[in-house]
């Protein structure tokens, strides 16, 4: 395969990114190489049935069942399988658990990897130059700028994501939740909680 | 020298702008379309993820740096498209072609929904023996090139180059990206997430307690 091509074939294309699209759909539409309603149902999976609910109720069965948990912790790849839950970007699962002595957060440096089967597509902040650029040299300002303070002695374990293994974190069960269902739970559970950069929100 | 998606570490960027939570949206229309073509298209399996990937890096610098991510998503799609032969120069220019039917491998509406939930699995069962364990010691390559081809890809950060960690994790044998992008074969090894002291990492760190892991394939690394 070509490796630098100095006249990239994109600059053919209008510059305009909506024509730009629209003009390789066309492109490939009519040359037989993508059909149309396989567009519609890969948007279906990821506009409405794939996001950070599936995760959430992962990390809410993992607070509520220590049979789970283990399974979690000895094959995640399995156990959230199991819940049904796999696929595309989530191939090669690993959980990690904040704890009070260790804080999780997950980045991709070189690119944009992250779980899609349990937090659906990434938001745009996951996917911006400042995040992957900032999150390991300076992931407690980063932090910061979500609003979360982490306490004295909480050490952070930044993972860049180099491989095609997906990290999930599993957040710290928040306090005064004791009674509470695993719907109930799954509800405090937010995306953000589950990539580092948040925390569980506090029960009702 | 690597080139300029490898950006951990760098200085200026700005602050992150946190969003609401949920199913993200999509920002614009034609981020839809973008996506859902980019996974269409790779639907074909003409190319690996790691070919992906690389197109994306070797946009030019400045492009890279000016396009939004689905722009680069596109841009990269319209050149493997040519590289792999699959769409001419003349109908990107043209930006219409001749009807044709059905590619033999063609990634049909029925098939989306299994794909999506199957994946692709990157695990291979015959390689290299691995040579390290959670635990030890290991040292990465510097600098931080792909071995088999000038500017290649390779998913070992320059930031992390030349760098001390521990094992914290082995994960068996992975297709190397180094060789797959470049159609050189999956050339399995044994893939570990190293752990590395931000101290080290950045001379002066937020906490020297902190840490950065990374997932590395076995040739990076040599005992340290």
């Amino acid at each position: 395969m070509p490796h630098d091509d100095p006249d990239h074939p994109h600059a053919l294309l209008p510059s305009d990114p909506a024509l730009r699209v629209r003009a390789l759909e066309t492109i490939l539409t009519r040359k037989g190489l993508i059909d149309p309603a396989a567009l519609d149902a890969i948007l279906d999976t990821y506009e409405r049935k794939v996001g950070p609910h599936l995760g959430a109720s992962v990390v809410a069965r993992a607070w509520k069942d220590s049979a789970f948990l283990a399974a979690l912790r000895s094959d995640a790849t399995a156990a959230i399988a199991a819940m049904g839950i796999s696929g595309r970007q989530g191939e090669h699962v690993v959980a990690v658990e904040n704890t009070p002595e260790t804080h999780n957060m997950v980045v991709c440096t070189l690119c944009s990897c992250y779980p899609w089967p349990l937090l659906g597509i990434p938001p745009a902040w996951y996917k911006s130059d400042a995040y992957r650029a900032r999150a390991v040299r300076e992931p407690r300002t980063v932090l910061a700028e979500f609003g979360v303070t982490l306490p004295d002695g909480q050490t952070m374990r930044v993972w860049d994501s180099t491989a095609e293994v997906r990290y999930l974190v599993i957040p710290m069960r928040p306090p005064g939740t004791e009674g509470l269902g695993e719907a109930e739970l799954a509800a405090l559970v937010t995306r953000d909680s589950m990539i580092g950069t948040g925390l569980p929100a506090a029960p009702a | 020298m690597t080139r300029i998606h490898d950006m951990g570490g760098r200085y200026g960027d700005g602050p992150v702008k946190p969003e609401p939570q949920g199913i993200v949206p999509f920002a614009e229309g034609w981020h839809r379309k973008a996506l859902a073509l980019t996974l269409a298209a790779g639907g074909l399996g003409v190319w690996s993820i790691d070919s992906a990937r690389h197109a994306r890096e070797r946009l030019r610098p400045k492009d890279y740096a000016r396009f939004s991510y689905y722009e680069k998503w596109i841009a990269a799609l319209a050149d493997l498209l040519v590289e792999t032969g699959l769409v001419t120069r003349e109908e990107l220019a043209a930006g219409n072609a001749e009807a044709a039917p059905a590619h033999e491998r063609l990634f049909r509406a029925e098939a989306v929904g299994p794909a999506l939930a199957r994946g692709t699995l990157y695990t291979r069962t015959d390689g290299p023996a691995p040579a390290f364990a959670p635990g030890d010691r290991v040292r990465t390559r510097l600098p931080a090139v792909n071995v088999f081809v000038p500017g290649g890809h390779t998913r070992l950060p320059a930031y992390a180059a030349g760098q001390t960690g521990r094992v914290i994790l082995s994960h068996g044998l992975h297709v190397f990206p180094d060789s797959n992008a470049h159609g050189l074969g999956e050339g399995p090894e044994p893939l570990y997430t190293v752990a590395f002291s931000a101290a080290d990492l950045w001379g002066a760190a937020e906490r020297d307690d902190d840490e950065v892991t990374l997932d590395l394939w076995q040739s990076y690394l040599d005992p340290a």
